[in-house]
This record gives C-alpha cells, sequence and structure tokens, in this order.
C-alpha cells in the first residue's frame, strides 16, 4: 500500500508545459503513473501529448481536481512563482503537493507553510527542493528515477536526492515500498518525524533508511520520535561529518552554525534511540541487509 | 549571505530604525575624513564577520580625528581569529545607560520565524538563555502576520522592557520586522540595543543574514558581497555556475547531487586518515545533468587548485545515464587540452547506477592514462586518498 503516494493516486503537474515540467512528466508517465493532466491558466483548454497519451491544461488546481479527481499535484514552477503555486494547491484543498522547485526564498516557504497551517493542514507539503516521492511499481511523484528498484518493504525518507538513489539502488534486490524525499531546504513541508510516522503505520513497511545531512536540529528531533514512537527497525546515515562551520554545502539548509547542526550530534542522537548508523551510505546498506535478512 | 556591521548599519537606517552616525574606511586617511564628518568622540570598528572583536583590540574609542586616523592605522590589517581587517566602521559614540538584546531570525525547527528579546544585553544571548532562561522572551512570529503593535507590545512585555522605553522599543520592533521582511533577511540581531542617557533607543550593532535564495528580487544585494573574502577558486567556480566550496585539503571532490558529494567528502576524509592525513580539497556539486560541458567546467576549477594532487569522480547515474558521464568525462579531458591545460593529476573515477556497465565500458576504451575506475564509492574513495598521498 505504500504511504501518500499509491498506484490510485492521480496526479497533476503545476509546471507542465515547462521544460522540466514536461520532461519528468513524460518520465513519470513511463514509470507508470497515473498522470491526469497539468496547471498553466494561460494554456487552459489546450492539451499536450507525451508518446501517444495526450493530458489537458487546466486553468487552475481547483479546475483540474474537480474534472480529473486529481489528488497529487507536483509543482515544476520557477522559484519566483513557487509561492503562488502553492498557495494554489493549498486553497484547492488538494492532499499531497509534491514541491520539486530548488532556490526558494525560505520567506516564501514559511509563508506557505504558515498558510497551510490556518487553513487546518488539510494538504501534505513535500519539499521544496527535493526529488518527490516514489512508490516503486505504483507511482512516481517528481524525479526519483523510477527503475532503479522494484516495490518491495523498505521505506526511505531522507534529506537528498542522490543518497537515496544511492541507497536504492545498493538495495534494489529487496526493494521499496516508499521512497520520501523531504528536501535540503531550512523550511520543509514534510519531516523525518511525518515519514517516519507514516512508515510506522504503514502494514507493507517493515523497517525505514533515514538519511540526514548537517544543519538544524531535524535529525535530533526524529531520534526522540523514534524512541518513543517506532517499534520497526531504523538505519541511519548522515552526510558532513567533515563540512565547515558556516559553509552552505549546496543545500540551502546544510549549514553548521556554531556549535549546532553537526553530523556529530545526528549520529550520536539516532544511536541514543537505538538506531543503527552507516558510516558510509554503502555500509547503511549493509546494515539495511542484515535487518532484512 | 552575513553582513559586515556596517552594511548592517545601512540597512537599518534604510529603514528608518534608529542608529548612530558612521561610515567605513579602507585606509586611515579615509577613517580621518570620516570622523571629521562626524566630530567629537568615535569609536573605530574592526569590520570582520566573527564575535570576539573587542576582546582582540578590534574596537577602540578616539578623541578627534587625529586619533582616529591613528586607531585605523592599528586596526586595519590586524588579524582577528583568521580574518585580516580591510574595512574599518567609524561611527559617533553614545553614553550607554541600559543594554538590551532583540533580534528576528529562523525558527527551522517550528517552520516559522522567532523573536527572541532580552533586557540583558551587550553579552551573549546563548549565555544568558542558560543562565537566566526567564530574563529571555521567544515569541513566535507568523510569516504571514509579521510584527505588528499588538504583537510588538506583547514582545516587549515578555521581556520585561521598563515602562520609560516601551514604546520606543515596541516601535523599533515593528520597524525591524518590516526590514527582515522586506530584505528577505533570515537573521537580524541588534545587540546591544541600547537606551542612552538622554532616554532615546538605539540600535548600536547590526547582524545581518540575507537569503541568497532571494537574490532575484534583490537586485541590490549582489553588491554586499564582500569581494576581498571570496576565495579566487570560490570565484572562478561562481563565474561557471558552478557550486563549489573551497576546503583544505589534497583530494579534488567532482560529484552530482548535495547529499552524495557531502558523502563523498567524508568517505574521503575516512580514507585519507590512514593514509597521511589526506583529506577532501572541495565540496563541488555538478547538479543532476552532469553534461560534458559542467564536467569540463568543474575539472577546470578543480585541476587549478594547486593543493589537489588527485581527483575523485563521483557520479551516481539517476535521471542522468552514466555512459553519458563517461563520454562527459573524456571529452571534457580532450576539451581542457584543447583550451591549453596540461592535464596532469589522476582521476579516480566511480559510476554507478543507471548504464553503469556501458559507462565503465567507455572509460576502459578510452584508454586515457589519467584515468582509473574503481566501482564502488568506498574503495574509489581509498584509491584518491592513495594517489592524493603518493603526490604529496
Amino acid at each position: 500500500m505504500a504511504i501518500w503516494l499509491t498506484k490510485d493516486s492521480k496526479v497533476i503537474v503545476q509546471g507542465m508545459t515547462g521544460s522540466e515540467g514536461s520532461k519528468h512528466t513524460r518520465r513519470m508517465l513511463a514509470a507508470g503513473t497515473t498522470v491526469v493532466g497539468g496547471v498553466n491558466p494561460r494554456k487552459a483548454g489546450t492539451s499536450v501529448d507525451f508518446d501517444g497519451t495526450a493530458l489537458p491544461v487546466f486553468a487552475s488546481v481547483g479546475e483540474a481536481m474537480k474534472e480529473t479527481g486529481a489528488d497529487v499535484s507536483v509543482i515544476f514552477v520557477p522559484p519566483a512563482f513557487t509561492k503562488a503555486a502553492v498557495l494554489e494547491a493549498i486553497d484547492a484543498e488538494i492532499p499531497l503537493a509534491v514541491v520539486i522547485t530548488e532556490g526558494v526564498p525560505v520567506q516564501d516557504s514559511a509563508a506557505f507553510w504558515a498558510h497551510n497551517v490556518a487553513q487546518g493542514e488539510k494538504t501534505r507539503i513535500v519539499g521544496p527542493n527535493c526529488p518527490g516521492i516514489a512508490s516503486p511499481g505504483a507511482s512516481n511523484a517528481g524525479i526519483i528515477p523510477a527503475d532503479i528498484t522494484p516495490g518491495g518493504r523498505i521505506g526511505l525518507v531522507s534529506k537528498s536526492g542522490t543518497l537515496t538513489y544511492q541507497l536504492m539502488y545498493e538495495l534494489r534486490d529487496i526493494g521499496f515500498s516508499t521512497c520520501v524525499g523531504i528536501g535540503g531546504d531550512p523550511i520543509i513541508g514534510t519531516t523525518h518525524i511525518d515519514a517516519l510516522r507514516a512508515f510506522q503505520a504503514d502494514p507493507e513497511t517493515d523497517a525505514i533508511v533515514m538519511i540526514g545531512e548537517i544543519g538544524g536540529d531535524a535529525e535530533e528531533r526524529a531520534a526522540e520520535f523514534i524512541k518513543a514512537n517506532v517499534t520497526k527497525p531504523v538505519v541511519g546515515y548522515i552526510a558532513g561529518f567533515t563540512a565547515p562551520p558556516g559553509k552552505t554545502m549546496g543545500h540551502a539548509g546544510a549549514i553548521i552554525s556554531g556549535s549546532a547542526g553537526t553530523a556529530d550530534a545526528k549520529k550520536s542522537a539516532l544511536e541514543a534511540a537505538g538506531v543503527k548508523v552507516g558510516k558510509t551510505p554503502s555500509e547503511t546498506a549493509r546494515l539495511m541487509r542484515d535487518v532484512m535478512s | 549571505m552575513d553582513l559586515f556591521e556596517y552594511q548592517g548599519r545601512d540597512l537599518f537606517e534604510r529603514h528608518g530604525l534608529p542608529v548612530l552616525g558612521g561610515g567605513v574606511a579602507e585606509t586611515p586617511e579615509e577613517a580621518r575624513a570620516i570622523a571629521e564628518r562626524l566630530g567629537g568622540r568615535v569609536v573605530v570598528k574592526a569590520q570582520v564577520k566573527v564575535g570576539g572583536r573587542g576582546k582582540a583590540g578590534g574596537v577602540k574609542l578616539a578623541d578627534g580625528a587625529d586619533e582616529a586616523q591613528a586607531r585605523a592605522t592599528d586596526i586595519l590589517g590586524m588579524d582577528i581569529k583568521g580574518h585580516t581587517v580591510g574595512k574599518v566602521m567609524l561611527a559617533e559614540t553614545a553614553d550607554i545607560a541600559e543594554e538590551y538584546y532583540f533580534s528576528y531570525l529562523l525558527d527551522r525547527a517550528n517552520r516559522t520565524f522567532l523573536c527572541i528579546a532580552s533586557v540583558a544585553g551587550g553579552m551573549e544571548i546563548e549565555q544568558v538563555a542558560e543562565e537566566q532562561p526567564d530574563r529571555v522572551a521567544k515569541v513566535a512570529v507568523d510569516a504571514n502576520r509579521g510584527v505588528d503593535q499588538a504583537l510588538a507590545r506583547e514582545i516587549v512585555a515578555g521581556a520585561g522592557f521598563p515602562a520609560e522605553v516601551a514604546d520606543q522599543v515596541a516601535e523599533i520592533a515593528v520597524k525591524l520586522w518590516a526590514a527582515f521582511a522586506a530584505e528577505d533577511a533570515t537573521l537580524v540581531e541588534v545587540n546591544p540595543l541600547a537606551k542612552v542617557r538622554d532616554g532615546r533607543v538605539l540600535c548600536l550593532d547590526a547582524k545581518v543574514t540575507l537569503d541568497e535564495n532571494a537574490g532575484f528580487r534583490h537586485a541590490d544585494h549582489e553588491a554586499l558581497v564582500d569581494q576581498s573574502a571570496v576565495d579566487p577558486l570560490e570565484q572562478a567556480a561562481k563565474a561557471k555556475n558552478l557550486n563549489y566550496v573551497k576546503l583544505d585539503g589534497e583530494v579534488g571532490i567532482i560529484g552530482n547531487g548535495a547529499g552524495l558529494v557531502m558523502s563523498t567528502l567524508d568517505v574521503v576524509a575516512y580514507a585519507g586518515a590512514d593514509r597521511g592525513g589526506v583529506k577532501p580539497a572541495n565540496f563541488l556539486d555538478i547538479g543532476g545533468g552532469a553534461s560534458a560541458a559542467v564536467m569540463a567546467n568543474g575539472l577546470e576549477v578543480v585541476l587549478s587548485d594547486p593543493s589537489v594532487k588527485s581527483v575523485f569522480v563521483n557520479v551516481f547515474g539517476g535521471i542522468t545515464a552514466c555512459d553519458e558521464v563517461a563520454n562527459g568525462i573524456i571529452q571534457a579531458l580532450a576539451l581542457l587540452e584543447q583550451r591549453g591545460e596540461q592535464v596532469t593529476k589522476p582521476l579516480v573515477v566511480r559510476l554507478d547506477g543507471n548504464n553503469a556497465e556501458a559507462g565503465r565500458t567507455i572509460l576502459d576504451e578510452a584508454k586515457n592514462p589519467l584515468v582509473e575506475r574503481v566501482d564502488t564509492m568506498d574503495g574509489a574513495a581509498e584509491r584518491a586518498a592513495e594517489l592524493a598521498a603518493a603526490g604529496k
């Protein structure tokens, strides 16, 4: 059954007519995702052909939902327009909005998150600056390569895209229920804790890989959550042990401020919660292999 | 991006916050001219983006222009915790009666903003929070509602500001939030916010961090970048649109995806610890695409670093297929030769993921003596560290 995204999910793409949006719409369709349309007010009423599948373009998220029954939106619009796109998705009360865009100003992310809270959190926001969600073999909302791994019983939550792919690849013989890329920005909609809670409740997930990196204290808080709430085995990995303080390492949120946000602190917190933490991605995969054998 | 104090002071002034008159100088003569303009007693402050400059002798009082010039001569060029002082700020002095603390910052954990205020100012707020937590008010700020008079009053009451400064502090709270929001800041900190003898409340220091992701709507922010502090390699990388951070080791790193590159640095450092202590020389994320042109630009920057003794190219083919990446590496090396670059440093390449076998075959068939293929990330890190240690 996976979490949040299943074979029954109906996906629309905000920004489908743009270059990234159309490239990844094609890939999502090829992965078997039920993509039902796109949103672009300037091109409403037209349709876009994807290798023989004509997808209609709607004027708004609300209209697309009404016409198609869509329950997931994947957002590919440029940073300057991301806030408006997410607000529109929230106001339409779409259950899941996946924000792929990198480079969104943090005040914009804070603003759409505050709006979502004020509206009663009817929309689960994933991202921004994330690769999206994939439930291998069922559906793919975002840019995670669909063919790395078949479906299986490991759940994965990660701040990093390529480390997600690496772990999916190393454990492809076992397979994954759902992989969630939550993104590397300082403010994100869905956290490690949200994913851990969902995986713990998912009867089709047996064990969880959690990937974190320097910056903030999300991993420390996730460790506390695991200690109190997660009975399934969790294997962890943290990137950035050798990152110097005060430097942003690629992701806007990956920065050690003073003595806070270090990889060591995160690793210690996870280990104190009973999580086995791999020293390298490959060792992490081996630890998970032991759990699943 | 962290601003210098003088840039923060200017920003505060533009947004109508009460600051003392001041100016910035790069030479003692400029300092003298500013002191003459300000008149009377001035304070000469080293402009470095690091705390503890007062203790290091980087903040001095001066009576008149002669003394200001002399103090500027002392401070300019001084080393404060590894930062060379290239600029001094001169400011009017104030007769301080009381010192407070006030800041707005990003609260990652609660996905919102936070105001921290205290009547115990002038020292490190972390220390106050630890020793006298009841004297520190923390008030959440909703990103969409911001700070209005009502919330400002709540902050003032929560922190226990004295009645005689309450109106002024509330007004500063509203204006400072307006500045924070308008400039896309992630931190504005005033320490101290001070009451002076004549009763006015003034912002006597300004620590500001701006969100680089918001640069597209602030054309003026680019000019605030301190070019003198930017590493020349980082500058060259930025000109080529590369996400590069200079580090102090010997193994050049190129990878795709921020998380994977951070992880690569760690794995190289572990491998290097057993091999004479070699370390990663840089962070370089060439992104998901990893085309030949981007790879060539990346290699050019990494190879131009004289401390680099070997290069580790670590790519996981997700969306990009590894055969394209392999072709990219071979073409990039050819391209560099065409540009007249002598490539002599060994490259260790690890390709995994989408079409990995095809990519590896391309590398093997190219028979470039500088390129060595190792198929696991851990193994490749060890080999790159070994080569760097041998080249040291």
